[in-house]
């Protein structure tokens, strides 16, 4: 008995210890995701002395329509995270891949509002936000945690240069256009967070933990 | 070569002999062509109808109606082979996306598929061979 009582101080003594490092790793740097994209460094002039400041690279402002053909734009995306992308409805190579997995983000984070999920078509020729709508109806989405976006191909084009993610059209490409399966995880700030073939599964797993320690980030102290 | 090790190479062939036998010429093709749709299948189908065949959502069935497929074998050739855009039923819900032909695929290689996806997912439909293939795209009417 004595033995055993003995054994169990000290197994306080170490979950305190253990307690007290998990604690430390949550407030520390090593947790936070690295900011991606080009960097500035400007000076200020602040109570007459000269500070450094570095300017991230942001996402532009848009404006686009989504699939209830309600126009959407950064202010809707200024109170989340979000995972964005660039597919095509008719993609019979890597969309369907990216699309399941977008589902499994969704369904981690269904309801909440710190997360948002935003596709591009880069053929709106042909997929109009009806079209658009069909396609998540099909999904089964509903609500708008999972925007699809729609305008004018060169501003989506334009915006697909912004988040780093390679798109054109291209007749010998299967469906029409040559894309990549990027998932791009932008914050709060608009800044790139971080990119992951949305076609494999190790890396999909990468983005989910990695959400997490980004939604942590808004939620300290 | 010692009697010894001639002894246990006869043993040996004997027992594959016998195995080979027990099998029965039918499973040995069926498990080839089996294993070579499997490959087939990652490379052009699991995109849509998933590792599992659960399909995704309502934009692509799945592959575990089993009475589907055991009862339209000739149109799902067809369909590998010229793509389909219909409106089917499937474990009761309905699907009207489009399927992409695979035109390069040979006869082969779509009785390779037809036994992988036949004998998957709770399908039980043994070896699927490849004049059956022949034939049922010679009645789809879509050669061009
Ligand atoms: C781009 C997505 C896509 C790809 C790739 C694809 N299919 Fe399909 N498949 C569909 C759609 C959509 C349908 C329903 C077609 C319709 O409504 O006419 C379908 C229907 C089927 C059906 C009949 C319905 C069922 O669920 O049993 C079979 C069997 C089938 N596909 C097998 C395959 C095989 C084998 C391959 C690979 C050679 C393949 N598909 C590749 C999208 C796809």
């Amino acid at each position: 008995m004595k033995y055993i009582i003995n054994n169990s101080k000290w197994f306080y003594l170490l979950s305190a210890l253990m307690m007290a490092t998990a604690a430390c790793k949550q407030n520390g740097n090593s947790e936070k995701l690295p900011i991606l994209g080009k960097r500035e460094a400007v000076s200020k002039i602040v109570n007459g002395n000269e500070l450094i400041d570095t300017l991230y690279q942001t996402i532009p402002a848009f404006s686009f329509l989504n699939q209830d053909s309600t126009e959407i734009n950064q202010s809707d995306f200024s109170n989340s995270i979000y995972v964005t992308d660039f597919f095509f409805t008719t993609c019979p190579s890597i969309c369907p891949i990216m699309s399941r997995n977008l589902l499994q983000v969704l369904d981690k984070y269904r309801g909440n509002e710190e997360v948002k999920i935003l596709s591009h078509t880069i053929n709106p020729k042909y997929d109009r936000p009806s079209v658009l709508k069909k396609y998540a109806d099909k999904l089964g989405i509903e609500g708008n945690q999972w925007e699809f976006a729609w305008g004018p191909q060169a501003d989506i084009y334009k915006m697909a240069d912004s988040y780093m993610v390679f798109a054109k059209e291209d007749p010998n490409a299967p469906g029409g256009f040559e894309h990549q399966g990027w998932f791009i995880l932008v914050d709060k700030q608009a800044r790139i967070r971080g990119a992951y073939d949305g076609t494999d599964a190790d890396q999909v797993s990468k983005l989910l933990s990695d959400m997490d320690i980004l939604l942590a980030e808004y939620h300290e102290q | 070569m010692s009697n010894r090790s001639l002894t246990v190479l006869g043993t040996l062939l004997a027992i594959v002999a016998v195995l080979y036998a027990c099998q029965g010429e039918e499973a040995i093709r069926k498990a080839q062509y089996y294993t070579n749709g499997q490959k087939l299948y990652a490379q052009r189908c699991q995109n849509c109808h998933g590792s599992n065949g659960e399909g995704l959502g309502q934009l692509y069935p799945p592959l575990s109606d089993t009475i589907y497929l055991a009862g339209n074998l000739n149109k799902v050739a067809c369909m590998i082979k010229f793509g389909s855009n219909e409106t089917i039923e499937v474990l009761g819900k309905i699907y009207d996306s489009e399927m992409p032909p695979n035109k390069d695929l040979t006869d082969q290689d779509i009785a390779y598929i037809m036994t992988y996806i036949g004998n998957s997912f709770g399908n039980e439909l043994g070896w699927i061979k490849t004049e059956e293939v022949t034939n049922s795209l010679a009645a789809c009417n879509k050669g061009d």
